[in-house]
């Protein structure tokens, strides 16, 4: 069985964003780029897998959407484990390209579960997952928080609202996945960063798809009121703010 | 023409989000002159569907089918794009739920229809289409052209108010044309937490970090969660402990809540924390660093040690919930 993550290039979680070109653009100065924190757990789920010889996982890759200089992304995935990646050189600027371009490295390859992270932390759109399970004809199964194989067959706990559900579910398929999939992400060790200098990133070139929306502009969001603070010696004050003033309780 | 509106049942009730997004597909079809049909999957009475015209529904589809009894993304989608095409949807509206997340993408692609997920406002034109969205978790807003000519939204929950629009809404059954489409996914077993208050639907939570200092000491927590009938959340450092269950994790990584009320409690307020929880109306900040960047993102704010602060406010409830 071989499993592909499909990964994001975002900027780091604590990045301050600011934009530039009157903010129409990201302004990417100084941006540490990490792999989106969703699509490593999954990357650390699969390797999971792959590490017991019993859930008969063969080979993990890793997929992007991205031009060369996403690379160290990439080699980063690499260097946590992953056998091999696939680059598509294209710079995206929505779901809808990503998941097309994804799509037809899926299609020329031979790969039983692809995993996606529940959202990028740069745009939120939690649109890749399903767009790609579309693309491909496949079932996709989102809000994993436990993707284990069983005697060769996929056992998947998803959440649902206020709950969670066991399933079962044959390959291929398209598993989104959220918190829980695994405990910490995998940290890349110097021996893998070494060897990741040597495995393969398997590049092709774009099928052109168009995307469907453009950012117009960026801009900061709203400024919260000042924090108005109350003597610690009489909290109860606090209780009385939000039934008269906030009118909340 | 028409807005089509995705709308989801729990055992066979609508939920405060259900009526938030009618209210919105009502309220974009009067931006496009047309009008707002409701598509609802599975067994709800006539009484709970006939609620969906007071938030302005002209029309209710109801769809039932044995083999739409659990979940599935494909099928549904299948469902949902054949009344989409034959109501020549212009834009199809749905909650950023769990289902909304799964079926919208897919959605996408099979009407080749341009996607805004969790957009919280109406757009701001929709000739062409613009609408804004929030980004990089919450620290900054786009403006998004949707270039296609059928849209898809998906609407954050907590984000738009409800609106009386009494119409008199016509509930039609529809046989929807599965052919040979079989679930591939077998449902196991379905665990639901019930009697409590569901982290995403509450209108206020009640959340503790790492300055609660230990497991120990969440009884006065919880004791003001249930008197202001609102949910029990937790930081990552707290979940990670293990002190309380990763269901409660809000934040980046965990859930993304956006409450009328967040109480952070002992928790600095990290930007992965904020990012999950910035949406809120009010948040209440109580900590005893008055440095911590959680009272940048509060409204009111208490410095000082959560243990000696949280019975006083238990107290004040209980007294208000006397008078």
């Amino acid at each position: 069985m071989n499993i592909l993550v499909c990964i994001s290039h975002v900027p780091d979680t604590t990045t301050k964003v600011k934009f530039s070109e009157n903010n129409t653009k990201l302004d990417t100065a100084g941006i540490q780029w990490v792999i989106n924190p969703w699509d490593e757990l999954s990357l650390t789920r699969a390797l999971e897998l792959k590490d017991d010889a019993a859930s008969g996982v063969k080979k993990v890759s890793v997929a992007h959407v991205g031009l060369a200089n996403t690379e160290p992304t990439i080699r980063k995935a690499l260097a946590i484990g992953a056998d091999d990646a696939y680059r598509v050189n294209a710079e995206a600027f929505d779901a809808h390209q990503v998941a097309a371009e994804l799509a037809e490295v899926i299609k020329a390859g031979s790969f039983d579960i692809i995993l996606c992270g529940i959202e990028s932390s740069d745009y939120n759109g939690s649109n890749v997952g399903g767009m790609l399970a579309e693309f491909l004809g496949y079932p996709s199964v989102s809000g994993i928080s436990h993707l284990g194989i069983e005697q060769e067959k996929v056992v998947i706990t998803r959440e649902i609202d206020g709950g969670k559900q066991q399933l079962t579910l044959p390959v291929p398929f398209v598993g989104i996945v959220q918190k829980g999939i695994a405990k910490e992400p995998r940290i890349a060790a110097m021996r893998g960063i070494m060897q990741a200098r040597t495995k393969p990133i398997h590049v092709s070139e774009p099928k052109a798809a168009d995307a469907q929306t453009s950012v117009l502009n960026f801009e900061p969001p709203e400024p919260r009121a000042d924090c108005k603070f109350i003597d610690p010696e009489n909290p109860k004050e606090l209780i009385t703010l939000l039934q008269n003033e906030a009118k909340v309780i | 023409m028409s807005v089509i509106v995705y709308t989801e049942n729990w055992d066979g009730l609508f939920k405060k989000q259900t009526f938030e997004i009618a209210t919105y597909a009502s309220k974009l079809a009067e931006m496009l002159n047309t009008d707002s049909i409701a598509i609802s999957i599975g067994n709800v009475a006539e009484e709970e569907l006939g609620k969906l015209g007071n938030h302005g529904i002209k029309q209710i589809i109801s769809v039932t089918d044995d083999k739409l009894k659990h979940f599935d993304g494909q099928l549904y989608t299948k469902v949902i794009a054949d009344i989409a095409v034959k109501e020549s949807a212009e834009v199809l509206v749905l909650a950023n739920n769990n289902c909304g997340k799964a079926l919208a993408p897919r959605l996408s692609v099979r009407l080749q229809a341009a996607i805004a997920s969790a957009v919280h406002e109406l757009p701001e034109s929709v000739n062409p289409f613009k609408i804004k969205k929030r980004v990089f978790s919450g620290n900054a807003v786009s403006l998004n052209e949707l270039k296609t000519k059928t849209k898809i939204l998906t609407l954050a929950q907590n984000s738009i108010d409800i609106e009386e629009m009494p119409e008199a809404a016509a509930i039609e059954t529809y046989t929807p044309d599965l052919g040979d489409l079989v679930s591939a996914i077998e449902v196991q077993e379905t665990e639901k937490q019930t009697g409590k208050v569901l982290l995403t639907d509450a209108e206020i939570v009640v959340s503790g970090g790492r300055g609660m200092k230990s497991p120990d000491n969440w009884a006065p927590l919880l004791e003001l969660a249930e008197l202001l009938d609102g949910a029990t959340a937790c930081s990552r450092p707290v979940s990670d402990e293990g002190w309380r269950p990763h269901e409660e994790h809000t934040g980046q990584t965990g859930k993304i809540v956006a409450p009328n009320v967040y109480f952070a409690i002992g928790i600095s307020g990290a930007t992965q924390h904020l990012a999950g929880v910035s949406s809120s109306k009010y948040i209440i900040a109580i900590n005893n660093d008055k440095d911590a960047p959680i009272f940048e993102a509060a409204q009111y704010g208490i410095v000082g040690d959560a243990a000696k602060i949280l019975p006083q406010l238990v107290e004040a409830v209980k007294e208000l919930k006397s008078s």
